[in-house]
């Protein structure tokens, strides 16, 4: 059989082309890599290259042709003992690909939670800090799991930056326990790369700002990897540390990545508040077989709550816990504005105002349907968040309740967060700029029209 | 087949490490890449291969001298020039093509295209995008050999053009504090896309940013399969014996343009041509093979028809196979907990 040599496609865009000039003619024998003519392509003019060995048979777009189509036969080749009456005019064209429509997303894999097990009881335990929590979750699995380790700068001989990670190396020693460099690409695609090999590292960010210098290692290779590989390359990964803002670090030390990392399919999102929800999550986290995105935050750290003393207390990943219950509207917050929604609602009660406050705990995958259910109750919903209100948390919430529970709106959905601005230093500017207890208070109570 | 029988141990080229029944298999390997690669150029000019296709013509005897020293457990990174390392590794050519069609029957169910490919089972841990990022990633899969300690080391491939890529130098930084094992591999061919190295790196010495580290560096002939799997021994001892990593530059040259739609005038006809004639390291391994009378015209005839049969069923086999089916869209996102 004859082999069509076809018009080929030299660029990712280029669907005709010029025929520029034959470097061979018919008669002549042609080895693979012999360079048989020159293409004028939509940027360039391209060498074609013989792949097949044989004769030249018959030339049928003759140099100089304009307009040659991708995959219009332009010569025919003869192998070994084949002559041009052997040539067949039957043109073969590659098949063009069909357009189809995306199939709609499956409820298993929507983002969505898939909450299963019933919410552990946390009432009763310890009174203990969230650093303790956090502590306690990680050297807990770490016991558990030979395969679990922790790496960061100052996490070991240090105790950690903000002590988080106080007596882990006394504990589990510097094989797992490990200071990097301050070189947060390169221990963030390290980590990757022990993942995919095998281990489920956690890595501890110093906070998230310093986070913006691997975020190529998280995104493209620990988000992606699983999906670009059809599921042979999972990355069992936790990158943990403080989000948000501290306290008069100004702009470079202070931003939520909340909506950065949500945004990415292929990443979990979990941002505790309480100690019980950063113990719970944690292990939860580092348990998960895909890469976690665990935003803590340093004002939290020294604060105290009740946590089961129960060993195996574990928190489902994508199931929001309502801390408030209440009937006139919804407060729905993540992190540190869970604990000034709660003064809000107190705020509001002495004016008649009963406010049910939803603390998130996961962003992606977000429970939308406990805030459903809550706006149903109410009618009117408030989101709070540290991070700017340009498409952020607040703004996929409120689109997610237009989309899915609009006819239970008796207002427009209101977003408190930070002020559109970098991080201010000056203590006042700085409380300006953060969105604060007075802020929800009045947005709950323009949603109650009040 | 008319390959004569090596005798165990047996020195054909000299003092050559490798037997001459690993000279042909050299010979094979590298036939097989070049002969898959110029098919998937062929296709991609029909349009079943969209997007990126970096071909690895020229460079083949890198990746097969150096494949050739690794053990079972040993784990492999390279970029997107990567279907040779994925021939080399043992991967199915009927995947790799299919992978580059977007088929389902791919290496990546169609999902990752001809940049990334991935195979646990032959220790092949991509193909990636990003230029440098398999960096810190093959520095991890050597932390995860040594944490285990499972006597396996990590190659990690890059090119002359990621070279200058800070990440680099943050891994090497890390593999040399922690004597991690892995080879850390410069493929250069003289050209990140249209920059020649003397107009990217302000010091073409590539094995030297190695020093700076304490890492044990190479300059190696990348020409030369039996010069790469003789250096690569070198390396591989000193990296097994728990000495730290290795960076080896190998001296390399790619005969097609950076993608498909590079016509590469950035450099002569003639020096191409010249490298092409003089220094192909397939013609000049079946010139040592014909010196040393292992292989006869009879048994290269054979060896390139098995070759191209395994290449044309890779190519069938790559645009019968079907679509990813819709409802793959929605898979592999996450993993269910």
């Amino acid at each position: 059989m004859t082999t069509q040599i076809l018009m080929p496609a030299l660029s990712p865009t280029m669907t005709e082309g010029k025929l520029a000039k034959w470097l061979v003619k018919e008669g002549d024998k042609v080895t693979s890599g012999k360079v048989l003519a020159e293409i004028e392509t939509d940027k360039a003019t391209m060498e074609m290259e013989a792949v097949d060995e044989g004769t030249i048979g018959k030339i049928l777009i003759p140099e100089g042709t304009e307009k040659v189509q991708v995959n219009e036969p332009i010569a025919v080749l003869l192998a070994e003992g084949e002559s041009a009456s052997d040539i067949s005019a039957a043109p073969k064209k590659a098949e063009a690909t069909k357009e189809a429509k995306a199939p709609a997303a499956p409820a298993a894999s929507a983002p969505k939670a898939a909450q299963t097990a019933p919410e552990p009881t946390e009432t009763g335990g310890k009174t203990q800090t969230v650093r303790e929590a956090l502590r306690d979750a990680m050297a807990e699995e770490m016991r558990k799991d030979e395969r679990v380790y922790l790496m960061g700068e100052e996490v070991a001989e240090y105790q950690g930056a903000y002590k988080v990670s106080q007596g882990l190396l006394d504990e589990f020693g510097s094989k797992r326990v490990i200071d990097t460099p301050i070189t947060e690409h390169g221990f963030a695609g390290l980590a990757v790369g022990a993942a995919f090999g095998g281990l489920k590292p956690i890595v501890e960010f110093m906070t998230f700002n310093f986070a913006m210098q691997a975020i190529d290692q998280i995104i493209n290779s620990a988000a992606k990897t699983l999906y670009m590989s059809g599921g042979q390359m999972g990355c069992p990964i936790v990158f943990r540390g403080p989000n948000g803002a501290a306290a008069r670090v100004a702009a470079q030390h202070s931003q939520c990545y909340a909506s950065w990392y949500a945004h990415v399919p292929g990443l979990k999102v979990v941002a505790p508040w309480s100690a019980a929800d950063a113990k719970g999550l944690l292990k939860a986290a580092i348990r998960d077989p895909n890469p976690i995105i665990f935003l803590e935050h340093e004002i939290l750290y020294g604060q105290s709550f009740q946590v089961p003393e129960n060993d195996d207390f574990v928190l489902p990943i994508g199931k929001a816990k309502i801390e408030r219950q209440g009937s006139h509207v919804t407060i729905v917050a993540f992190s540190i504005m869970v604990g000034k929604a709660l003064k809000a609602a107190e705020a509001l009660a002495e004016v008649g105002i009963d406010a049910e406050v939803i603390n998130l705990r996961s962003i992606r995958p977000l429970d939308i349907d406990t805030i459903i259910a809550s706006v149903q109750k109410t009618n009117r919903l408030v989101t709070c968040e540290e991070g700017w209100a340009f498409s952020g948390i607040g703004s996929e919430i409120a689109a997610l309740i237009m989309e899915q529970a609009f006819d239970h709106l008796d207002a427009p959905v209101a977003r408190v967060a930070g002020k559109d601005v970098p991080m201010p230093y000056a203590a006042n500017l700085e409380t300006l700029a953060l969105p604060q207890v007075a802020d929800i208070v009045e947005a709950a109570k323009a949603v109650c029209y009040r | 087949m008319a390959i004569k029988k090596a005798t165990r141990g047996a020195t054909p080229a000299g003092n050559s490490a490798a037997t001459t029944e690993q000279l042909v298999e050299f010979y094979r390997q590298m036939l097989l890449i070049r002969r898959f690669e110029e098919r998937a150029g062929q296709l991609y000019g029909m349009g079943l291969i969209g997007g990126f296709c970096h071909l690895y013509i020229g460079q083949e005897a890198v990746v097969v001298g150096l494949t050739a020293c690794a053990n079972k457990q040993d784990t492999v990174v390279t970029s997107y020039r990567d279907h040779g390392h994925m021939l080399a590794c043992g991967m199915d050519p009927k995947g790799v093509m299919a992978e580059l069609t977007g088929r389902s029957t791919g290496y990546s169910k169609g999902k990752g295209g001809s940049m990334h490919m991935f195979s646990r089972e032959k220790g092949f841990f991509g193909g990636h995008g990003i230029v440098g990022a398999q960096i810190p990633i093959g520095t991890g899969l050597a932390f995860a050999h040594k944490y285990k300690n499972d006597g396996g080391m990590s190659f990690a491939y890059m090119g002359d053009g990621a070279i200058n890529q800070g990440q680099i130098y943050e891994s090497f930084n890390m593999a040399s504090l922690w004597s991690l094992p892995v080879l850390y591999v410069v493929e250069n061919n003289k050209y990140g896309m249209g920059t020649s190295v003397e107009r990217a790196s302000a010091s073409p010495d590539l094995a030297g940013r190695g020093e700076p580290w304490k890492i044990k560096t190479m300059t190696v002939d990348g020409m030369d399969a039996v010069s790469v799997y003789e250096a690569g021994l070198e390396a591989c001892a000193h990296i097994r014996a728990g000495h730290g990593p290795v960076l080896m530059e190998v001296k390399t040259y790619r005969y097609r343009g950076h993608s498909m739609s590079d016509p590469a005038k950035y450099r002569t006809k003639e020096e191409l041509e010249k490298m092409r004639s003089e220094h192909d390291p397939i013609d000049s391994l079946r010139q040592t093979l014909i010196g040393l009378k292992v292989t006869d015209e009879e048994g290269f005839k054979a060896i390139d028809k098995g070759i191209k049969e395994i290449v044309l069923e890779a190519a069938e086999y790559s645009q019968t196979s079907p679509e990813p089916d819709p409802s793959e869209l929605w898979t592999d996102i996450v993993v269910a907990a």
